[in-house]
């Protein structure tokens, strides 16, 4: 391995030299943007921001409730993630995987198997972590699949990338499985690579028979694949932090 | 003098053929995007074998296989060979015309491809399509073109 993290350095800085005249694009024409657009775009995402603040007011109150209830079970509760920007390189690797390559590599603290999300759902996995890049797996890779659960009724199942864009398999579901078309898929957190909870992907729709191993149940992934340049790189926490649970020590009376 | 000169040349074209590997194109064209580093070795091998062995091949694939994110030495071993055929019938080829030099290609890179085929088919069995073999048919009509280019850049 670090024969290759040292022929990555002559390599990286080839795929940034490919990556420059489009990425320089980009900039130019950000610099070169009207005012009006400008301010529509800080309006716009003002009032984003606004109805995201007012969600997480929520979103806290419903933790700290869970954490109470977890409490209560006795259970541990796992602390949530970090999360890192890394902006999409364009270039391209081979085109019949769905492999992207990443500007933050292990300087950055990026290692295997971390996921990568966007702002809609899980991208996939760091699936090699070089000094300057780190190539990802997306997964809609033929050789990705990813523990999932139906978010309706927490059945359990695991998505496989079918090789095309923008289509997930689910090949493993019993005949009686209750799964419907438009049911959200998110991340069940088993197999310990993704975080529970992350939306992945919506059953597409299936003939209706009564077998349905026999049909073709697929899904499309949550997370604009082909169109963000912008992805997030997530540590987990993966030691549960023990709540302080008032049990009370009733001392066993000795006779 | 012009030892260096021809060094120089042979490294940044090599350079460039990597940055067209990962150029990217749109979805149809990617799928033809051919083996651009091993269509400039062979040029540089064929134009002069004195100067450019094994070796070159050896180390351009290995940087190729690090690039691509391959199996370590997977080009490597292709290049080599495929370097090591192209040197010992140097003479013959050079008397050729370029449609015969070009079905010598089409062999190459129908042996590089097969390689790479195997080494694909052992990381992950029967996941590769027919696209997978429209680089040896693009590499092998460019050839008239990267031909034409080097000699320009040769002798300029």
């Amino acid at each position: 391995m670090p024969v290759r993290t040292v022929l990555s350095i002559v390599t990286d800085s080839l795929k940034y030299l490919v990556d420059l005249p489009i990425s320089a694009f980009e900039q130019l024409s950000e610099t070169f943007i009207g005012y009006e657009t400008l301010k529509v775009e800080n309006d716009e995402l003002r009032q984003k921001q606004l109805i995201n603040k007012t969600q997480l007011l929520k979103f806290d109150a419903l933790e700290k409730e869970n954490i109470r209830l977890r409490a209560l079970l006795e259970n541990s509760f796992k602390l949530g993630e970090q999360v890192l920007i890394a902006e999409l390189l364009s270039i391209n690797l081979a085109p019949y995987e769905h492999i992207m390559v990443v500007n933050k590599g292990t300087r950055f603290g990026v290692h295997q198997q971390q996921p990568v999300l966007d702002e809609n759902g899980v991208v996939g996995q760091v699936f090699r972590a070089l000094p300057f890049t780190s190539e990802i797996m997306l997964i809609t890779d033929p050789n990705h699949a990813i523990p999932v659960q139906v978010n309706r009724n927490g059945l359990l199942t695991i998505a496989v990338g079918s090789g095309t864009a923008n289509q997930l398999n689910l090949p493993y579901l019993p005949n009686n499985a209750d799964i419907q078309a438009g049911d959200l898929l998110i991340t069940s957190g088993l197999g310990g690579t993704f975080p529970a909870g992350y939306p992945v992907a919506i059953v597409d729709d299936f003939p209706q028979t009564s077998n349905k191993s026999i049909t073709h149940i697929t899904a499309t992934p949550k997370a604009h694949l082909d169109r963000n340049r912008e992805l997030l790189i997530v540590w987990t926490n993966n030691t549960p932090i023990p709540l302080t649970t008032p049990t009370i020590k009733t001392p066993v009376p000795h006779e | 003098m012009n030892n260096e000169h021809h060094c120089v040349r042979i490294f940044i074209t090599l350079i460039f053929a990597m940055c067209l590997r990962i150029l990217p194109l749109p979805n149809t064209l990617a799928l033809f995007n051919p083996d651009w580093v091993l269509l400039v070795l062979i040029y540089w091998s064929l134009a002069m074998p004195e100067r450019i062995g094994i070796g070159y091949a050896w180390f351009f694939g290995i940087l190729t296989d690090v690039l691509m994110g391959r199996l370590f030495g997977q080009y490597a071993l292709s290049y080599s060979i495929i370097i090591y055929m192209v040197l010992i019938w140097h003479r013959q080829l050079r008397q050729f015309p370029l449609g015969q030099q070009s079905l010598f290609i089409l062999g190459c890179l129908l042996f590089s491809h097969t390689l790479l085929f195997w080494f694909e088919n052992l990381k992950n069995p029967a996941q590769l399509d027919g696209t997978f073999w429209l680089p040896v048919l693009s590499g092998t009509t460019s050839w008239f073109i990267v031909y034409h280019i080097m000699r320009f850049v040769r002798r300029y």
